[in-house]
């Protein structure tokens, strides 16, 4: 990049990866709303596009420490498979009789323990991977098959549904926080990214390090809180269908006034994910766990000279897969309302595509998760923009296909001309 | 005669058949330079991996300060200070290098969060004595010369309060003015009283720097002289007769 806009992008310090990446975003949908003749752009496609990422951009975010540490996890939709299953069972089958139908416990119990069966199958494939040293390819792929055998297992076949009312609000357009929470987390999201600016900025000049010029400091500010307001603004101008509200007015006896309107706002399965990327992104950099995650992907024999356990290591970030799996199978099996033996099928292909697309290097030591995360926004722009222009399915999987390749060599390309191998 | 500052004593360690280091006792004394010579293969660097921690021996005992101390890992050696600079100079290459200077222990916050801010501070203060043109704390340690890597090697062994040091092979990829400066450093350090243990291929480089030099051949210890008692020739003809022309005499 040259002349005056490089030079912008330097001093704001934004990475170049993370702006290539929103702008191969909108170029996409900028295509489908055209091809679509405009229902690409609209607040509720944008609501439905991003419903339907939630789930894989969850795992992708730990897809990266697991790539980064030069592993991989083909066993993750397997997995998401199984546990998802076994949540249903418990919610539908055995918790109603203890508790009773719709107790408020039963969501809370079945997600702990689906958290707690996906660390602990994690934990086991990462045991096996650092202690025994098997290969990851190998213990994921036996996981593969494993976990979506066993899925089969526990339900011979069948659906289980309906699940727990309130479990499913964890999943879908029926669990959304409405227009004034949406507003208020906006305003809170906006005055913690400005407290962390200036925290940033004041840290800096204490140790005497150079810092950005002030307007740089304003605009990049000023960028954050438009980008989160901005989709605020999308989520809250999606509105409830007249259907829906009139049935839900008949539902507690009462004639719904002339006129009235209702929009959604963030749904809170997009809220899991905004937690997941802060959480993820802060152990990534902030914590000392992360940290080795990244010295062991760069240099495993450096990593151990200097004390860090690898071996435990690799535990604890199969083990971080595991439970962020489960995470992934709460959003999944609640946003369809049942669970199948198929759920989370392809999972892992899509999830590691999207790490890669993101920025996360195969050969360890570096990747992003916002990259990750804007890596399944990307796919999942391409997949359901395909469907909406009625590409058959076969073709989308060529595309797609052809898509990842074709992002990887721009990637290499990329590290080429930075000198970021 | 003093206490050594650490001593390796009668210390074996097999790899499969082969005895790669066999019933070798070494010492270092305060402010003293000791080098070790021999061929590739002669079982320098496995002996002082398992000084470092990254082997465990199969016989023998390691004493500093005169007291006997297990040495099972890395972090067990930085316990008892002693820092070890690799030849591969261990470095993590995508991260920047005060992550790698604090790597295995970093600075925190009173949240116990890695506070990179500090870690940078304090990585520019001792890279302003060790090696004053190094500015690129940001960049990831891949993109830089050999000596600066080197640097930031060093710095790491020194920072910690290092007593006792390694330093294996570390001017084997530098140039002449940044081998130059190692030398300054070693001297440097040496005076303030750290023991000193260097490996080098250099027989010149190590009469120059070292007090006394210990020469190994398949693994055993042929003899410990001090420089000023032999001449190039003797320590050539002990690396490669296996022989010490002293003792034979």
């Amino acid at each position: 990049m040259s002349g005056g806009l490089g030079n912008l992008i330097k001093t704001l310090q934004i990475d170049t990866r993370l702006l290539g990446m929103i702008g191969a975003f909108i170029v996409i949908s900028l295509v489908f709303h055209v091809a679509t003749g405009g229902t690409f752009l609209t607040p509720r496609n944008l609501f439905t596009l991003t419903l339907q990422t939630a789930s894989v951009a969850v795992m992708a975010t730990g897809m990266v420490f697991v790539i980064v540490t030069r592993n991989i996890d083909l066993s993750i939709g397997s997995m998401l498979g199984i546990i998802g299953m076994l949540m249903g069972v418990i919610q539908v089958q055995i918790l109603p009789d203890i508790l009773g139908f719709g107790n408020p416990a039963i969501w809370i119990i079945t997600v702990v323990l689906g958290l707690l069966l996906g660390a602990a199958i994690g934990a086991f494939q990462g045991w096996l991977i650092g202690y025994l040293v098997i290969p990851s390819f190998i213990v994921t792929l036996g996981g593969l098959l494993i976990w979506r055998g066993g899925a089969w297992w526990v339900s011979k076949g069948t659906t289980i549904s309906p699940l727990d009312p309130n479990f499913i609000m964890l999943g879908g357009a029926s669990g959304t926080i409405g227009v004034t929470a949406s507003w208020a987390l906006a305003i809170v999201g906006s005055i913690l990214t400005i407290i962390f600016l200036i925290n940033t900025r004041r840290k800096h000049i204490s140790h005497g390090f150079a810092v950005k010029p002030v307007w740089a400091e304003y605009a990049l500010g000023a960028i954050l809180v438009g980008a989160i307001c901005g989709i605020t603004a999308i989520m809250n101008a999606y509105l409830v269908p007249t259907r829906i509200l009139e049935r839900r007015f008949a539902a507690e006896g009462l004639e719904m006034p002339e006129g009235y309107t209702e929009a959604y706002g963030f749904p809170i399965s997009v809220l899991i994910v905004l937690f997941v990327t802060i959480a993820m992104t802060i152990i990534a950099k902030k914590t000392r766990f992360g940290r080795y995650v990244f010295a062991m992907g760069g240099n495993p024999d450096a990593a151990e000279l200097s004390g860090i356990n690898t071996r435990m290591l690799t535990v604890k970030v199969f083990a971080l897969m595991g439970a962020l799996t489960a995470i992934a199978a709460v959003i999944a099996s609640a946003r369809l309302g049942s669970a199948g033996s198929s759920l989370g099928e392809l999972d892992e292909l899509r999830v590691i595509a999207a790490a890669v697309i993101g920025g996360t290097a195969l050969a360890g030591g570096v990747g992003t998760i916002y990259g990750a995360i804007l890596g399944a926004l990307i796919m999942q722009a391409l997949v359901s923009g395909m469907g909406m222009v009625g590409v058959d399915s076969p073709l989308q999987n060529m595309i797609v296909g052809g898509v990842l390749i074709l992002a990887v060599w721009i990637d290499i390309i990329y590290r080429r001309k930075t000198g970021d191998a | 005669m003093s206490t050594p500052l650490l001593e390796m004593r009668n210390i074996s360690i097999h790899f499969g058949g082969i005895k790669a280091v066999d019933d070798v006792s070494i010492d270092v004394m305060p402010g003293e330079v000791v080098g070790l010579l021999g061929h590739n293969g002669a079982g320098k660097s496995t002996l002082i991996k398992i000084l470092s921690g990254a082997y465990k021996k199969d016989a023998g005992e390691i004493f500093v300060d005169g007291k006997k101390v297990e040495i099972h890992s890395p972090i067990d050696a930085r316990s008892h200070n002693i820092e070890t600079i690799y030849q591969t100079l261990a470095l993590s290459d995508n991260l920047d290098a005060a992550s790698n200077l604090f790597l295995g222990r970093e600075i925190t916050t009173k949240f116990g969060l890695v506070d990179d801010t500090a870690m940078e501070a304090e990585s520019r203060k001792i890279m302003a004595r060790l090696n004053p043109n190094f500015q690129r704390f940001s960049e990831p340690v891949r993109s830089l010369s050999g000596g600066q890597r080197q640097s930031v090697a060093i710095a790491r062994a020194v920072y910690f309060n290092a007593r006792i040091l390694i330093m294996d092979e570390p001017t084997a990829a530098l140039g002449v003015h940044e081998t130059a400066m190692v030398a300054d450093l070693i001297k440097e350090l040496k005076a303030q009283g750290l023991g000193i243990f260097l490996i080098s291929h250099d027989t010149r480089e190590m009469m120059d720097l070292c007090d006394r030099v210990s020469v190994m051949k398949n693994g055993q210890l042929i003899g410990t002289e001090r420089v000023e008692d032999v001449t190039e020739d003797d320590i050539l003809s002990m690396i490669i007769m296996g022989k010490n022309p002293k003792k034979a005499a």
